[in-house]
């Protein structure tokens, strides 16, 4: 669906048409043909050596396929920081000033008239909650531009593996209870101290549970589901030197067509967005930069409308 | 007693707002999705609605074309409330009937308390 109209994208950046790649593309292979009949033409006249006929054509080719390729990469290049920096802003113009429209109007109605007590818990309750959906979206971002630096921090220790994936699943109950879902961990027993950044791992843990969770399937919209179980299930084991962690659950799933943008940044699927206005797009994003800086690699399979499977393995030491 | 419609997602302002124009003697029916807001609207005839519009599953644009096409509840003035400030947002609303638009972050809650009265004031 996405690039049906080849030129589309590229309008919709504010790039011309004499600058879009394509078109580019075009016009050189063009001028290709024009410079192999003008080479054909010193040929038959002036010279008569075919291999140096031959070596001529290829050259001049060559050249220009190469420039054509550069030009090429490098309006790709432009339109991909101008589609970034306007999703950026349409990100924090949503997601930060969200939490901030809420934390005004919580505090305008704490300051006018007499307050009690019951009435201050909540609203201190609605304070904090959005002080951190702010610090959230502040911290990813800043982890967004430290990944495409290069400069993510990443200290290795020695650590539990299974300890960790208990922490986080523990911190995520109160939420599975809420969702009424059954959350299940199949851990290998005998699982070896793993040597990584236990803090980035949970960051990716973290952000595996929440999305299953999330993007539970809902009684509204899947009538034929009703009756069925709302799982996640955490497994992790060990595989050839490396441990193989996924989380698998039976809700949304993602469509066919959106999972290739699944780990770009700021992308959100059609379906999660439907279902969820929070969410900036950066977390599987992030996830996947931690798994490639601690050496591992990490992927999913999903299906619409019957659940999606996260994963990742990382080496051991 | 004048009924108000909020449809809105972010529960923290549906509670801030309810809370104080409960105080202020209005009724407020507050819905948390798209869908939920529709059938709210035509359900329970409030006085004016408020309109947020990224909303789960139905979104804005669609429930304020809706209401405007239906004949029980056209008549209703909507004021959208969002957060999205373009001028291509701002100008479809009001094509699609809006009566105003906001800025939900550049205004205090009780500017749009103060909005809600003057157009229910107008309106009666």
């Amino acid at each position: 669906m996405r690039i049906k109209d080849p030129f589309k994208q590229y309008k919709e950046y504010g790039i011309p048409l004499w600058q879009c790649p394509p078109f580019l593309f075009l016009i050189m292979g063009i001028v290709i043909i024009f410079s192999m009949v003008f080479v054909y033409a010193i040929g038959t006249r002036l010279l008569n050596d075919p291999y140096l006929i031959n070596l001529i054509i290829l050259g001049i080719t060559a050249a220009l396929l190469i420039i054509a390729f550069i030009i090429t990469n490098s309006f790709e290049r432009l339109a991909e920081a101008n589609r970034l920096k306007s999703e950026f802003v349409s990100i924090v113009s949503h997601q930060l000033r969200a939490p901030l429209s809420n934390f005004i109007w919580a505090l305008d109605f704490l300051m006018t008239g007499e307050r009690s007590g019951k009435d201050i818990t909540g609203y201190f309750n609605i304070l904090k909650e959005n002080a951190s959906r702010m610090r959230n979206l502040v911290n990813d971002l800043l982890a967004v531009s430290r990944i495409q630096s290069g400069k993510l921090p990443f200290d290795k220790q020695e650590f539990s593996f299974t300890e960790l994936v208990g922490q986080v699943v523990d911190e995520f109950r109160p939420m599975v209870q809420a969702a009424n879902i059954r959350l299940r961990i199949e851990g290998a027993k005998d699982l070896p101290l793993v040597r990584s950044d236990p803090n980035r791992l949970k960051e990716v843990i973290a952000n595996f549970v929440d999305n299953a969770i999330r993007y539970a399937w809902k009684e509204e919209d899947a009538k034929e589901r009703r009756g069925e179980e709302k799982q996640v299930i955490v497994r992790f084991r060990t595989q050839d030197k490396q441990v193989r962690f996924e989380v698998e659950d039976n809700g949304l799933g993602i469509s066919a067509e959106d999972q290739r943008f699944i780990f770009e940044k700021f992308f959100r699927s059609e379906r999660a967005r439907r279902h969820e206005t929070h969410g900036s797009g950066l977390g599987l994003y992030i996830a996947k930069s931690i798994i490639q800086r601690a050496g591992g690699i990490m992927g999913f399979n999903s299906k619409e409308n019957q659940g999606s499977t996260f994963w990742f393995s990382i080496p051991i030491s | 007693m004048k009924r108000i419609l909020f449809i809105e997602d972010e529960s923290a302002l549906q509670k801030a707002f309810s809370d104080t124009l409960t105080e202020e003697g209005y009724e407020v029916v507050s819905a948390l999705d798209g869908e939920i807001g529709l059938r709210l609207a035509k359900e329970k005839k409030p006085d004016v609605i408020l309109l947020d519009l990224v909303l789960p599953r139905l979104h804005g644009f669609d429930v304020l074309s809706r209401l405007k096409q239906d004949e029980e509840t056209k008549h209703i003035p909507v004021i959208v409330m969002t957060n999205l400030e373009e001028m291509e947002n701002v100008q479809k609303a009001l094509e699609l009937g809006a009566t105003t638009y906001l800025v939900k972050s550049n205004y205090q809650l009780h500017d749009v308390v103060e909005r809600v009265k003057q157009l229910l004031a107008e309106e009666s």
